[in-house]
């Protein structure tokens, strides 16, 4: 069962309340997707630690339900 | 992990210095994320290893644990864990990439 744009958005907020979080639906298909994760706790950390925090908020789903799920993190500018 | 499949990985990954864990080859990748990581390894010019985690069910789980990294393709430099294809094409595209490359001395056509 693929996840909803929604819920994965939820998930990341709920483990890193200050996100901003612009989740794209790539295919249409509720599948697809491309999540943008913008956060001022990412600061200091490296991209591979910064996607681990996003991997964990999405507690395991993530290359399980959740195959594809392009992924960018930043800190604000 | 299995400690077969941990020997294996860990002898592949500090046995070459740039490695790629994919899904299908680099002529016939079976999945987006590793096309694109094949297209930027092309695209550095840098000589690889890569394997093909579908064809081994040991190392295709047994990667995920080594590196505490839920998906494939990954990318190893001189043993390291660098990232998956998102932190590579962004990397690619900032210079990191080919900077990293170029100071664990491996060549690169660029």
């Amino acid at each position: 069962m693929p996840m909803a744009a929604e819920e994965i958005e939820t998930m990341i907020r709920a483990a890193i309340p200050d996100a901003h979080v612009e989740i794209t639906d790539l295919a249409g298909d509720g599948d697809h997707y491309a999540a943008r994760v913008v956060s001022e706790s990412f600061r200091g950390l490296s991209r591979v630690q910064q996607q681990r925090r996003i991997y964990d908020a999405l507690g395991g789903r993530m290359g399980g339900v959740l195959h594809a799920l392009q992924l960018t993190t930043a800190c604000p500018q | 992990m299995t400690d077969d499949a941990r020997a294996r990985i860990d002898s592949t990954v500090n046995g070459n210095d740039v490695v790629l864990f994919m899904k299908g080859t680099p002529l016939f990748p079976q999945c987006g994320f590793s096309s694109r990581a094949v297209a930027i390894l092309e695209h550095l010019g840098v000589e690889y290893a890569s394997v093909d985690v579908l064809q081994d069910q040991g190392i295709r789980q047994g990667i995920k644990e080594y590196s505490d990294w839920p998906t494939i393709p990954q990318l190893y430099v001189k043993g390291e864990f660098v990232g998956g294809s998102d932190i590579m094409m962004e990397m690619y595209e900032s210079g990191e990439l080919g900077q990293l490359l170029q100071d664990q001395g491996v060549t690169t056509a660029h």
